[in-house]
C-alpha cells in the first residue's frame, strides 16, 4: 500500500505545529519503575515537543481523522449540554475504537505506538486548526477537555509522575503561612476541623488562574492570590495546559505560510479543518444489502414522509411539486436512494415517473445515463458513495431554483421556521431549539433534534439522537436509525401478540 | 447629524462671560437671567439647562485624568466608547475623542440627556465602520459593580420603587462596606471609586491596571465569588450557604453584624408584621421550635421586631446536630437581610456600558458625585447638589458680580465656587493616586525594558 513515491517526510512540518521553544526539559529520572517507553515516559502529553519521526502521509491523515472522532465527539456532547461525567463516558468508550492511550501498567499493551499516535495527530490537527481565531478558540477548548479526561482517569502514580516532571514552579505556602492561616485555609476547604489539614500543600498563584475555583468559593484569597490545595492541582494543570496550547497555536499560525508550499499535505489539513466544521463523527458504511426491506419506487415517497432527513425529504417534495431536479439536486437525491436500497431498476422507474413533463425520449437521452452512472454503471464505473454531511453542508450553495444543499445550513431562518411548521408541524419550542442550534452553526445538531421529534413516538428521547447521544452526520445514517426503530416496533408488536402463549407454556414447564 | 432636535446646532461652544449674554442670540432657547428660579433652572425639558451644565460645571479634565492615568492621552482615553443618551430616546453609540477638549466640545454640541462610559478597544470606536471585525475588539474596561435599590424591594420597609431615604440608604452602605473590603483583601485591587447613581443606587468603579485587563470568564468568577443572595421572588430563602463559611463569608458576616440590630431590626422593624415573620418562621429548621414562636409572636401583635429575633435565638435543644443547623440558619438570614445584593449583569461583561460620574440623573436632577467607602455612612443622598441649585448659584455668583470663568476645560469656577466643590476635589485626590501609580508602572515597565 505504502508505495515508495508516497513515502514522506512530515516531520520538518510538524515541527512548525510546536510552540517555538525546542528545550524544554522531559527527561525526569523517575525514582519508581523505569517507564515503558523511553520515548514517551507518560500516557499524558502537553505537546511541548513536535514529533521528529518520518510517518507516511497515510498515516498523517488516518491519525488525525481519528483524534477528530475524538474531538467531533466532544463538541457535539458539549452543544447539547452533556454534563462532563457523560461526556467522560461517551469519549472513554470512542477512545477505545479509535485512539486507546493505555497507561504503563497496560502490559500487553505496545504504549509507544499508542503515545504516537496521540502526538502526531495532536500536531497534525494543530495544523489544521490554527488557521482561524475560531477555529482556534474549538480545537483549545475541546482539547483542553480531552486532557481533563485523561487526567482525571489516569493512573494515580504516573500522573504524579508526570505533574512532577512539568516543573511548574508554583509557588509553594511555607510552614509559617500555613500555620498562620490555618482556619482560613481549612474553611475554604470546607473542613470544620482544622487539625484535618493534615499534611496537604499549598500553591499560591494569581486568582487569575483558576478562575473555576474562585468562582465556587472553594479557594482562600489574599491580596489577589489564590491558595490552592494540592487536591485542587487539576485546576491548575488545566490552567496551565490551556495557556501553553493557546500560545502553541499562535506561533504555529504565524509559522503556517511556510507550510502553503508543500502540496501534499496543503489538501490534507483543509479537509480535515472542513470536517470539523460539520461535525463529522464517524465514515458511513455504505452497504448495497439492505436489512431485508425491499425498496421499490412505489414505496418513496411513504419513506420520505416517515424516515428521509429534511434535506432529502425537501428534495422529494420538490421533486413532487415541480416535476423536475436539478443537477445537483439530481446527484445528491439519487445517490442517497441508491444507498437506501433502490435497485438501479427500480431508480429508473423512480425518476421516470417523477419526470412527468419530459418526454421517454428526453428522458433516455439527458436522465438515464446520469442515473446510471451514480449506481457505476457508465464512465468510469466508479461506484460513489452516498454523500455525507459534511459534503452536504461544505459543497455547493444551493443556487435560484436548487433545492438540493442542506435545509439548516441553506435556508434563511423564516423559511426554516415555515418548513419546520408545515412539513413536520413543529411547536414553538422544538423550532426555537433547533434554530438556536442552528445559529451556532450546529448544523447537525439542529438536523438530530429533529430526528428525535420526529421519533419522540418511538420512545426516542431527547439528548439520545440516533442512539448513544450519537449526532447525524449521514442522511443514510438518519434513515438506517429511523428504518430501524421502526423494525423495534413491529417486532414489539408481533412479540406481545405471541406472549401470552408463550407464558402459558412456562407454566408447563415450571 | 441627524436625529438631532434643531436647538443642539444652533449653538455654538463659544467662551461667555456671563450667562445674560448666552442668551443674547434670539435662536437660543432663553432661559431669562432676571426670572431665572429654582424652578426653571431644575427644569431638565429645558435643553438650556444640561447644556449650561456640561458648560460650566461638568469637570471634564479630571474624568479624562480618571480614564487616561496620566496626562498624555493614552488609548485609554482615545480608544474609549462614550456612549450619548440623546433627550429625544436617541442613543448615540461608538464616540470617541482624542481629548477631553475635544469631548467637551462633542457633548456640548450633542447636549445629552447624559452618557455611558465603555470598554478601551483596540482601534478608535468612532472609526469603527471603516475598521475590520478583527481590528475592532474590547481591550481593556474598569471592573464595575450596581446596587440599586430595588434589588432590596422585599427585605425594606420604610420606601418602595423609586422612592429613596436616608434609612434606605443604610443598605447601601452595608453593601459598600462589604464589597469594599472583598475587593481589595481578597482581590487585591486598591483603585475603588464610588459613584452615586443619582436616586437610589450606587456604582464601584475599579481601575487597577489588574481590573481593567480582566478578561469575560475573570469577571464572572469575581462576581460569581462574590453572589450570595440567589433566588427571585417566588425563592424564600435565598441564602444557601455551604458550612463551613468561606473566610469572605465570615469576615462579611462579621462586619453585617455591627448593622443587623440597627438596619434591620430597629430601622426597618423587618419581623413586625405577621407577613414578615411568618416566612422567616416557615424557613426555620427546627419545626418545634417555629410553632412555640408561631404562638408567641400571635399573642403578641405590637412586639417590635428586636424582641422577636431574641425569641428566636433561643433555642432549647441537646442535639448538637439542631444546634448547628440553628445556628446555621441564623446565619444565613442575616446575610439575606444585609448582604450586598448586586446587579450581576452589569460586572459580567467587558463591553458593559455603565453611566458617567457627575452625569445628571434624569428623574431627580442630581448630580452623580463620587464618594469613598469610608464616607458612606455619614453620605446623604438628599444633601447631593442638583442641577437646579448649581445653576442658581451659578446665577447668584454672576448677579453679585463675581468672575464667572470662560468656559474652558480648565476653567474651574463652575465647581469651584458651587456646591460641587467637594465632590470634584474629592474626585481630584483619587485621581492623583491612580496617576501617580500609573507614572510608576510605566517608569517600571520602561526601566524593565532597558535591561534587555
Amino acid at each position: 500500500m505504502y508505495a515508495g513515491g508516497r513515502q514522506s517526510t512530515s516531520n520538518r512540518n510538524l515541527a512548525t505545529a510546536a510552540n517555538g521553544s525546542s528545550s524544554a526539559a522531559v527527561a525526569e529520572v523517575s525514582r519508581h519503575a523505569p517507564p515503558r517507553s523511553g520515548k514517551f515516559p507518560h500516557r499524558l502529553n502537553f505537546y511541548e515537543q513536535p514529533p521528529t519521526e518520518e510517518i507516511t502521509v497515510e498515516q498523517f491523515e488516518e491519525w488525525a481523522i481519528d483524534r477528530l472522532r475524538l474531538l467531533a465527539d466532544i463538541e457535539s456532547a458539549q452543544a447539547r449540554n452533556k454534563s462532563f461525567e457523560e461526556i467522560k463516558v461517551i469519549v472513554g468508550e470512542r477512545a477505545k475504537m479509535y485512539m486507546p492511550l493505555s497507561s504503563d501498567t497496560a502490559r500487553s499493551v505496545d504504549v509507544e505506538a499508542e503515545r504516537k499516535k496521540d502526538q502526531y495527530s495532536h500536531f497534525v490537527l494543530r495544523l489544521a486548526f490554527c488557521r482561524s481565531e475560531e477555529l482556534r478558540a474549538r480545537f483549545l477548548k475541546v482539547e483542553t477537555t480531552l486532557f481533563r479526561i485523561r487526567f482525571e482517569t489516569d493512573d494515580l502514580t504516573e500522573r504524579r509522575r508526570f505533574v512532577d516532571s512539568l516543573n511548574f514552579g508554583w509557588d509553594v505556602v511555607g510552614q509559617q503561612e500555613k500555620q498562620e492561616l490555618r482556619a482560613q485555609l481549612a474553611a475554604a476547604m470546607r473542613l470544620r476541623d482544622e487539625d484535618k489539614l493534615g499534611a496537604e500543600s499549598f500553591f499560591k498563584v494569581d486568582w487569575t488562574q483558576v478562575t473555576d475555583l474562585v468562582s465556587q468559593r472553594k479557594v482562600f484569597l489574599r491580596a489577589g492570590k489564590a491558595y490552592v490545595p494540592s487536591k485542587e492541582e487539576l485546576s491548575l494543570v488545566l490552567a496551565e495546559f490551556q495557556n501553553r496550547l493557546y500560545r502553541g497555536l499562535e506561533m504555529t499560525a504565524k509559522a503556517l505560510p511556510r507550510l502553503d508550499e508543500d502540496q501534499r499535505l496543503l489538501p490534507v489539513l483543509e479537509h480535515l479543518s472542513m470536517g470539523f466544521q460539520a461535525g463529522i463523527t464517524s465514515e458511513y458504511v455504505f452497504s448495497t444489502t439492505g436489512d431485508g426491506e425491499e425498496i421499490t419506487a412505489e414505496m418513496v415517497p411513504d419513506l420520505a414522509r416517515q424516515s428521509f432527513p429534511m434535506c432529502m425529504r425537501s428534495l422529494e417534495d420538490t421533486l413532487r411539486g415541480s416535476k423536475h431536479l436539478k443537477h445537483e439536486g439530481r446527484q445528491q437525491y439519487n445517490l442517497f436512494l441508491k444507498g437506501i436500497g433502490l435497485s438501479v431498476e427500480e431508480a429508473i422507474v423512480f425518476w421516470r415517473k417523477a419526470f412527468k413533463l419530459i418526454t421517454d425520449d428526453a428522458f433516455n437521452k439527458n436522465y438515464k445515463y446520469n442515473i446510471r452512472h451514480g449506481y457505476g454503471l457508465e464512465g468510469s464505473r466508479k461506484n460513489y458513495s452516498p454523500k455525507s454531511c459534511q459534503q452536504i453542508i461544505t459543497g455547493a450553495t444551493p443556487g435560484p431554483g436548487q433545492a438540493h444543499g442542506c435545509p439548516f445550513r441553506h435556508y434563511s431562518e423564516a423559511n426554516l421556521t415555515s418548513s419546520l411548521l408545515t412539513t413536520y408541524g413543529l411547536s414553538g419550542s422544538d423550532t426555537k431549539d433547533i434554530v438556536s442550534a442552528v445559529k451556532s452553526s450546529h448544523y447537525h445538531l439542529a438536523c438530530t433534534r429533529l430526528f428525535e421529534i420526529q421519533h419522540a413516538k418511538l420512545g426516542v428521547a431527547k439528548g439520545e439522537g440516533l442512539g448513544k447521544g450519537d449526532s447525524v452526520d449521514h442522511p443514510n445514517r438518519y434513515f438506517d436509525r429511523s428504518r430501524a426503530l421502526y423494525k423495534e416496533q413491529r417486532e414489539k408488536e408481533t412479540s406481545e401478540e405471541g406472549k401470552v402463549k408463550k407464558e402459558e407454556a412456562m407454566d408447563i414447564d415450571g | 447629524m441627524p436625529g438631532l432636535p434643531p436647538h443642539n446646532t444652533a449653538v455654538k461652544a463659544e467662551d461667555g462671560p456671563a450667562l445674560d449674554d448666552l442668551f443674547a442670540d434670539d435662536d437660543k432657547p432663553k432661559l431669562p437671567s432676571a426670572e431665572a428660579t429654582l424652578a426653571t433652572m431644575s427644569d431638565l425639558s429645558n435643553p438650556f439647562v444640561m447644556l449650561t451644565y456640561y458648560r460650566r460645571c461638568f469637570p471634564f479634565k479630571q474624568l479624562f485624568l480618571w480614564l487616561n492615568h496620566g496626562q498624555v492621552p493614552t488609548r485609554q482615553f482615545t480608544h474609549r466608547e462614550f456612549a450619548m443618551n440623546l433627550p429625544n430616546d436617541v442613543y448615540i453609540r461608538y464616540n470617541s475623542y482624542a481629548n477631553a477638549e475635544e469631548m467637551k466640545k462633542d457633548v456640548v454640541r450633542l447636549n445629552p440627556a447624559r452618557f455611558e462610559i465603555g470598554p478601551v478597544y483596540s482601534g478608535r470606536p468612532k472609526d469603527k465602520k471603516v475598521l475590520m471585525k478583527n481590528a475592532f475588539k474590547p481591550l481593556l474596561r474598569e471592573l464595575v459593580f450596581d446596587i440599586d435599590m430595588t434589588d432590596y424591594d422585599s427585605i425594606r420597609t420604610c420606601c418602595k420603587d423609586k422612592a429613596m431615604c436616608k434609612r434606605c440608604w443604610r443598605f447601601i452602605s452595608m453593601a459598600v462596606k462589604v464589597l469594599d473590603e472583598t475587593l481589595r483583601n481578597d482581590f487585591g485591587f486598591n483603585h475603588l471609586l464610588w459613584v452615586y447613581s443619582g436616586r437610589r443606587g450606587i456604582h464601584c468603579w475599579v481601575s487597577d491596571p489588574a481590573a481593567l485587563a480582566l478578561s469575560d470568564d475573570q469577571r464572572r468568577a469575581i462576581v460569581n465569588y462574590i453572589e450570595v443572595i440567589k433566588g427571585g421572588a417566588k425563592q424564600d430563602k435565598k441564602v444557601n450557604l455551604p458550612r463551613p463559611l468561606h473566610p469572605s463569608m465570615l469576615r462579611a458576616l462579621e462586619t453585617l453584624n455591627n448593622y443587623f440590630p440597627r438596619v434591620v431590626l430597629e430601622d426597618q422593624d423587618c419581623f413586625k408584621d405577621p407577613e414578615q415573620w411568618e416566612t422567616i418562621l416557615a424557613l426555620l429548621p427546627d419545626r418545634k421550635h417555629a410553632e412555640e414562636l408561631k404562638k408567641e409572636f400571635e399573642a403578641t401583635p405590637s412586639k417590635a421586631s428586636a424582641e422577636r429575633w431574641k425569641s428566636l435565638l433561643q433555642i432549647k435543644a441537646s442535639n448538637e446536630l439542631t444546634l448547628r443547623k440553628h445556628r446555621d440558619f441564623v446565619e444565613d438570614i442575616k446575610l439575606q437581610y444585609t448582604y450586598p445584593r448586586i446587579d450581576t449583569e452589569v460586572s459580567k461583561k467587558l463591553n458593559h456600558l455603565l453611566k458617567s460620574p457627575f452625569c445628571i440623573h434624569p428623574g431627580t436632577g442630581r448630580v452623580c458625585v463620587p464618594l469613598l467607602a469610608s464616607q458612606v455612612e455619614s453620605f446623604d443622598p438628599s444633601a447631593v447638589p442638583t442641577v437646579g441649585q448649581l445653576l442658581m448659584e451659578l446665577e447668584e455668583l454672576a448677579r453679585s458680580g463675581g468672575s464667572v470663568g470662560n468656559g474652558g476645560v480648565d476653567d474651574k469656577t463652575g465647581w469651584e465656587k458651587t456646591s460641587l466643590r467637594p465632590y470634584v476635589e474629592l474626585f481630584e485626590k483619587y485621581v492623583e493616586g491612580l496617576v501617580k501609580e500609573g507614572v510608576r508602572g510605566r517608569k517600571e515597565e520602561k526601566a524593565e525594558s532597558m535591561e534587555f
